[in-house]
């Protein structure tokens, strides 16, 4: 029984704001997903329609091939955990987040739950309106990781915590998705600490999808071609060039394709310095310099 | 994250090569078995299908090779394998990246060769 996620054409608005612009994707099951979006480029949005919490203005999200806003038989598949654990009353304790989880959820791990709690330092007997950010969001990601739900999502959940938890963080999700695989959905913009996670990288920019990528062939596409000014320009005509710049008679630019082996050692033959390009700053050329051309068109 | 990666090259071809440095100085042994994909996953923090990957490119070099059910083992033949392939590839790349070192600073080969026979020579006398 594997499950299978997909947008066809998805749009959402909210009022005059597009917020999701005609997505359309696919997600299999048994990988980590990094949905990757500047702040405000319709994260949220989207992973709130795949998980039924939105009606969608136009098109279809579907969970095996159901479509999912009030389908109880699809939503009971989805767990979608947002920052702050929202879905516990803030009078409530820890203790009663958890029974509520262990009713809701069908693949509920209550003696996880309670591992996890113990890892963070989290008692169950607080009440959750006393809870600190970092607390909170402890109890956010432990609600997700023992839902197991076949498709789990957290929506930034984890950046509350702070870095020692969220290491603990990044292992749990590795160790119990290895014991328990299932279609795993991170959404983050803090993206060099956990881009290892992901299997694929899907980023989303102004509400459109503007890439679903192997995280592997994705890290190798950008590359920042280094040397004098003219060689520089010759080298890189014809490539997409993300961003150039100059010092004296020197040039770089940074360029997004495929750049292999053998376009590596033409670099290097024809007196070029190659370098790489961390995920990060792809990821902050490729958000912000469709803006620039969008300007200029 | 905790290990250093660079950017360089893919996070699976790195593995590939910690591992092949690993046979190469004997800590993983011939037919002996090597850490599971999981292993390497949780302890590297890296997604599993990266790891696989990693072994995938190891048993297609015969590097290593898997048995039913027990894991991957280190292949019989694996370090010798890995010793001609680096000598063969030693001149380019050890050697003559250091000639055009040598060039662009202005050391004369002789003196690069002067210094290699003192070496030599050093080692003999211990």
């Amino acid at each position: 029984m594997t499950v299978r996620v997909e947008a066809r054409n998805l749009s959402l608005d909210y009022g005059d704001v597009e917020a999701i612009r005609d997505v359309s994707l696919s997600l299999a099951d048994g990988r980590i997903y990094g949905l990757l979006g500047r702040n405000g480029s319709g994260k949220t949005s989207l992973m709130s329609l795949l998980a039924g919490f939105r009606r969608p203005t136009a098109g279809e999200a579907l969970v095996d091939g159901e479509p999912v806003f009030e389908n109880g038989n699809a939503t009971r598949k989805v767990c979608l955990i947002r920052e702050g654990a929202d879905t516990v009353d803030s009078m409530e304790k820890v203790e009663a987040g958890l029974e509520f989880a262990a009713r809701m959820r069908p693949y509920w791990d209550d003696a996880y739950a309670r591992r996890l709690l113990d890892r963070f330092e989290l008692s169950a007997r607080k009440k959750v309106g006393d809870l600190s950010r970092g607390q909170r969001a402890a109890l956010a990601v432990t609600l997700g990781l023992a839902s197991r739900a076949p498709v789990t999502m957290f929506d930034e959940a984890y950046l509350g915590l702070d870095a020692p938890s969220r290491y603990v963080f990044y292992d749990e999700l590795l160790r119990d998705f290895m014991e328990h695989p299932r279609l795993v959905v991170v959404s983050t913009h803090l993206i060099e600490e956990v881009s290892l996670l992901f299997e694929e990288v899907l980023i989303l920019h102004e509400g459109r999808l503007i890439l679903q990528d192997e995280a592997e062939a994705f890290r190798m596409r950008g590359a920042n071609v280094i040397g004098p000014r003219d060689t520089v320009d010759r080298f890189v005509a014809g490539m997409t060039v993300l961003e150039r710049r100059e010092l004296g008679p020197t040039a770089s630019a940074v360029v997004y394709g495929e750049f292999d082996d053998h376009l590596r050692r033409k670099a290097v033959e024809a007196g070029l310095e190659v370098g790489p390009l961390p995920l990060q700053d792809l990821f902050v050329h490729l958000t912000s310099s469709q803006e620039g051309e969008d300007d200029r068109s | 994250m905790s290990f250093a990666f660079d950017d360089a090259s893919p996070i699976y071809r790195q593995i590939a090569d910690r591992i092949r440095g690993e046979v190469l100085s004997g800590e993983l042994e011939p037919d002996k078995p090597v850490m599971s994909t999981n292993q390497y996953a949780a302890f590297y923090r890296i997604n599993p299908a990266t790891a696989a990957k990693a072994f995938q490119l190891l048993v297609d070099e015969g590097v290593l090779y898997k048995r039913r059910g027990l894991g991957m083992f280190v292949s019989p033949d694996a370090r010798e394998k890995l010793r001609a392939e680096r000598r063969e590839r030693f001149f380019e790349d050890v050697v003559e990246p250091m000639l055009a070192e040598a060039r662009s600073i202005g050391i004369p080969v002789s003196e690069i060769i002067r210094r290699i026979e003192v070496h030599e020579h050093e080692e003999q006398d211990e």
